[in-house]
């Protein structure tokens, strides 16, 4: 029998070995649900959607994620260890609220700092040409 | 600077509409105060308490990720950002390179750095993995190897949830769970009021473990032991995070509110880090890192 645990970020890479180093494969979204098909290290094998590929296991969680909770999942998600709902608890809207009462917290330069993204390729040559070699994969 | 001080500065306001907040499920809380002030809902408040969800409980990436947005906020209003291109882009391609090879490689939205434009010796990480460091940190690395360790052992602080462990203590996920579960209906103005307060008081208290206090000596320990780990396994040598610490150590002046108050004294680290390292690694300088280091600390 399968098991299946869902993507717990917001959005991860399936890679064709477990590592950052793998080649890409496919991404993958917050709450998808995917079946794992066997685990290295802190790595987990997952099928999405018919590609098999690798992701790190701190992307995963073996809870399902309701993407949308109506009131029900509230009681539902009490009673049971095998659910988590999106947006629950400090969220989006309390973000809102908080920065209407506090003006001055930056959150414009959070939202700048969070747009520094670097690809798999930058790391790969920022690895190179500081002649590093990681230990799981060579450059 | 006591919590309360540094909160007033960072803080305007009487907090969050708690009402709204409970009906999103939302809620710190401080569980003696709120039940002095409200002791007829104490019998519901505890079956509450006892029938706590696991779900309800658990702070899952995406709470870790708006709890370091506000703490990366309020860092961002106490300190200005250095916003030099070339700096920047540097330290976050070493720093996101580096966390990749950490034992939390995956936030929710992953790890951002930036550097603060102030003279103190000081660095910060939030449980949502936004990492600062000041320009005087940077002053305290000689090369990219030094630099490395400095934001290891801040991925090392995320990677640990030091931020996190010290809000449960507070066993604010159990007040979190008390409001879902009850809902608006059992709670006066005034507790509601009491609570809202209680929740900016714990966003204070993060920020002032993180920025007057510090951790504890032990999490301090655990972040320099793991910091040296990723350190490996990306191919730097740990000694690079001892060579940084002797600088800092020149550097730094007693009695400051930066690392001065916030960290175990340098030598008391660079004794514990040598007894891990023993003889395996030596310090060899690597020619092909030195050009982009000092291109992008030019200015610094």
């Amino acid at each position: 029998m399968t098991t299946s645990q869902s993507v717990q970020v917001r959005s991860s890479q399936l890679r064709k070995s477990p590592s950052f180093l793998g080649k890409i494969i496919s991404t993958v979204h917050y709450g998808d649900r995917l079946a794992v098909l066997e685990t290295k290290d802190s790595w987990l094998k997952v099928d999405a959607r018919g590609n098999q590929g690798w992701l790190h296991s701190s992307a995963m969680t073996a809870k399902e994620i309701v993407l949308k909770p109506h009131a029900g999942d509230i009681s539902k998600a009490a009673d049971s260890d095998e659910i988590a709902l999106a947006g629950k608890g400090f969220n989006r809207q309390v973000e809102k609220k908080f920065r209407q009462r506090n003006a001055n917290a930056n959150f414009n330069m959070v939202d700048k700092m969070e747009k520094s993204s670097v690809s798999q390729e930058e790391i790969e040559a920022f690895l190179r040409a500081g002649n590093l070699h990681p230990t799981g994969g060579e450059v | 600077m006591n919590r309360r001080s540094f909160l007033r500065i960072s803080l305007t306001g009487a907090g969050l509409t708690a009402s709204s907040m409970l009906l999103q499920g939302f809620g710190f809380g401080d569980i003696s105060s709120a039940l002095n002030s409200a002791t007829k809902y104490v019998d519901s408040a505890t079956k509450s308490y006892n029938a706590v969800s696991k779900a309800l409980e658990d702070i899952t990436p995406e709470q870790e990720y708006y709890i370091g947005r506000t703490i990366g906020a309020i860092v961002l209003e106490k300190f200005q950002p250095y916003e030099h291109a070339p700096t920047i882009s540097y330290i976050n391609i070493l720093g996101q390179t580096l966390s990749r090879f950490s034992d939390l490689p995956e936030l929710y939205d992953g790890y951002h750095f930036m550097v603060l434009d102030s003279p103190e010796i000081n660095a910060f990480a939030t449980p949502s993995g936004l990492i600062f460091v000041t320009r005087g940190m940077l002053k305290c690395c000689s090369d990219e190897n030094s630099l490395a360790a400095v934001l290891a052992h801040e991925i090392a602080h995320v990677q640990h949830k030091h931020g996190l462990q010290s809000i449960e203590k507070d066993r604010i996920t159990k007040a979190t769970s008390i409001l879902a579960l009850e809902g608006t209906k059992n709670f006066a103005n005034s507790d509601i009021a009491s609570l809202t307060n209680t929740f900016e008081d714990s966003i204070g208290d993060i920020t002032s473990t993180m920025i007057s206090s510090g951790y504890s000596r032990s999490f301090e320990t655990e972040a320099d032991e793991t910091a040296v780990m990723i350190l490996q396994r990306v191919g730097y040598n740990g000694q690079g995070l001892i060579e940084m610490l002797k600088v800092m150590k020149k550097n730094l002046k007693p009695g400051g509110m930066d690392f001065a108050k916030t960290h175990p004294s340098p030598e008391s680290r660079i004794e514990n880090i040598s007894n891990i390292l023993g003889t395996k690694d030596k310090l060899v300088t690597n020619p092909s890192q030195t050009l982009r280091f000092q291109t992008a600390m030019k200015g610094v």
